[in-house]
């Protein structure tokens, strides 16, 4: 559905100093340097298939979702979506895709989004019996009830999402990519959208390719993760083989029946935490079956459970490895000089 | 590309849609509407030098059908694109009419045109004064100059609406291209007929103007509205205006083609 081959897109980006005389002097000659935003990415997705986008922020995410729905023009290698090229916004690619941008709203401010809605059904050519349709869908599932006929502006936060994800719904399209879509929503309006994603996907067999600094997101709806860097791709796989490959250790959370001294805990593994009730050790994978049958018969344990380390702490030393893999291939470069 | 059928289609809900936006913000707009009265400080200006003697042909009642007339077409014909598409191009939000499969520039036109309903209220009364004070005489008795007249009004707000466009398209090559609109701004005040009638210009000046797109979105539709022109001399530069309308279309299209490829999408 999605076919990315060595994609880059590269920006001209003026530099100048702060001050007086870099202003001046800009004024004559203008210093400009070469931005990598996405360097050579490759990847495919399949249909229906749901894809978490992930990366630092500067990686190269939003240029490369900018890319694939038609608003950027790349600077080289191939993008197609459904045998679409994005950058000619052929009205057949445009039906089939929506992009939902956390940060950017195409809610008409000052009207009720059912304007909006309306415009759109005009704009993508939806007949009125199945727009009414699609309307009362959306509107069940992400609990519009009366959000539809009040002003935008009138609208919280997480109320203006939910009316977003209908509006850029309202066409039915097979392919979203959706942007940060929860980036500043409370926990539970988060749930709300990711059980939506969820269904959509699951009904209609739509494709979607996310990013979001939430790893509950990503680890919720996304089976598959890609991660770029810098505009390079660092992985492409499932998310718990990634999670395994950075993190092989496993962390068992002991509930405790009474305290127990850190010295007990430090003899089954690493203790990541340690409170009058609760205990976090940290151990191998392929010891964690040994580590349970000790501290099982060593220690006061009520209750017991075997984790994967926080998706976060993996993702953070992912980044924190490709930077330092990195600084050490320009270090090299620097001396070969 | 954008199928034109399916844009007909959408064209009455985008003119609906953009009447209640400007509807939304009717006091706003009210007040922009009656911000552009140059042409009345301008009428009490040369009837004030009229009072004394005719300039020319103009005389107090000449002026004021022909500053109420200027008022009237500039209400019917002006157009904000540019600085729309400078606010969108620089914030990235143009990015979400790209996402649509209707050409901005029909969408911005639309959004444009929807709110001459509002301007209407304003312009109604103004010919409604203007018929008063100069009286019906000044107005054209031949209705082939009427029908010149409705042409020339489109030939108007179509080289201001596709200059505009294009002048908002330099967003996406310069940092920003609102300056640039202010210098056509000054030049289309000074060559337009909105502050001078044309005719009362030295004759080298008046031979420029002829040759600038500015007369043509003003000061042609106010002389056929004021009789000032026959139907040759109206026809003739009637071709004319239609000759800008078609390049400031042209370059239009180059420079949203070219631009878009630029275009960065910042923001989000």
């Amino acid at each position: 559905m999605i076919e990315v081959g060595d994609l880059r897109k590269f920006y001209e980006v003026h530099r100048r100093e702060p001050g007086m005389k870099a202003a001046v002097r800009s004024l004559f000659r203008r210093a400009t340097t070469t931005v990598k935003a996405v360097d050579g990415v490759t990847f495919d997705v399949a249909p229906g298939e749901r894809v978490g986008f992930l990366g630092p922020n500067g990686a190269g995410k939003t240029t490369t979702l900018k890319v694939l729905s038609g608003l950027l023009h790349p600077s080289g290698g191939e993008a197609r979506v459904d045998g679409h090229v994005p950058r000619r916004r052929e009205t057949e690619f445009l039906k089939k895709i929506t992009l939902v941008m956390g940060q950017k709203q195409q809610l008409l401010w000052d009207l009720p989004p059912a304007e909006t809605l309306e415009l759109n059904r005009a704009v993508f050519d939806v007949p009125r019996a199945l727009f009414r349709e699609r309307v009362s869908e959306l509107s069940e599932l992400l609990e519009l009830g009366g959000l539809l006929t009040k002003p935008t502006r009138q609208l919280s936060l997480g109320e203006r999402m939910k009316c977003e994800l209908a509006a850029a719904l309202i066409h039915g399209p097979k392919v979203l990519f959706l942007d940060e879509p929860t980036i500043g929503l409370d926990v539970s309006m988060q749930a709300t959208i990711r059980t939506f994603i969820r269904h959509y996907n699951e009904r209609n067999g739509a494709t979607i390719l996310l990013t979001s600094h939430y790893m509950d997101d990503v680890a919720a709806l996304c089976p598959r993760v890609v991660v770029i860097d810098k505009g390079t791709l660092s992985y492409d796989g499932r998310l718990d083989e990634l999670v395994r490959r950075v993190r092989p250790e496993k962390r068992l959370v002991l509930h405790l029946e009474r305290p127990v001294e850190r010295a007990d805990l430090a003899s089954l593994g690493n203790v990541v935490s340690l409170g009058p009730a609760e205990a976090v050790l940290q151990v191998h994978q392929d010891a964690v079956s040994a580590t349970v049958t000790r501290a099982l018969s060593s220690l006061p344990v009520t209750d017991l459970t075997v984790e994967n380390a926080p998706l976060e702490e993996v993702m953070s030393e992912l980044f924190s490895r490709s930077r330092a893999a990195r600084e050490a291939e320009s270090a090299a470069a620097a001396e070969a000089r | 590309m954008i199928r034109p059928g399916a844009t007909a289609r959408a064209l009455p809900t985008l003119l609906k849609v953009g009447f209640a936006e400007a509807v939304a913000y009717r006091a706003e707009f009210l007040v922009w509407i009656l911000s552009t009265t140059m042409p009345l400080i301008m009428l009490a200006l040369w009837s004030a030098v009229a009072r004394d003697g005719p300039v020319q042909r103009f005389g107090q009642k000449e002026f004021a059908a022909y500053f109420l007339a200027t008022f009237i077409v500039r209400q019917l014909t002006s157009s904000w694109v540019s600085w729309e598409m400078n606010y969108e191009i620089r914030q990235g939000t143009l990015a979400l009419r790209l996402l649509r499969p209707v050409h901005p520039m029909l969408a911005f036109a639309a959004q444009n045109l929807s709110a001459q309903p509002l301007r209407l209220i304003v312009a109604i009364p103004v010919a409604a004064v203007a018929l008063a004070t100069a009286g019906s005489s000044q107005l054209p008795r031949d209705p082939a100059l009427w029908a010149m007249w409705c042409a020339a009004m489109v030939g108007a707000w179509l080289i201001t609406y596709l200059a505009g466009f294009a002048m908002g398209c330099l967003a996406f090559y310069l940092e920003s291209s609102i300056h640039t609109m202010e210098l056509w701004l000054a030049l289309f005040f000074v060559f337009s007929g909105y502050m001078i009638p044309i005719e009362l210009f030295p004759p080298g000046v008046r031979a420029v103007a002829d040759w600038l797109p500015f007369r043509y979105q003003i000061g042609l539709p106010v002389e056929i509205m004021t009789s000032a022109l026959g139907r040759g001399e109206a026809l003739a530069m009637l071709g004319w205006q239609w000759l800008w309308a078609g390049a400031w279309g042209v370059a239009a299209v180059g420079l949203w083609r070219g631009g878009l490829k630029r275009f960065a999408a910042y923001g989000g």
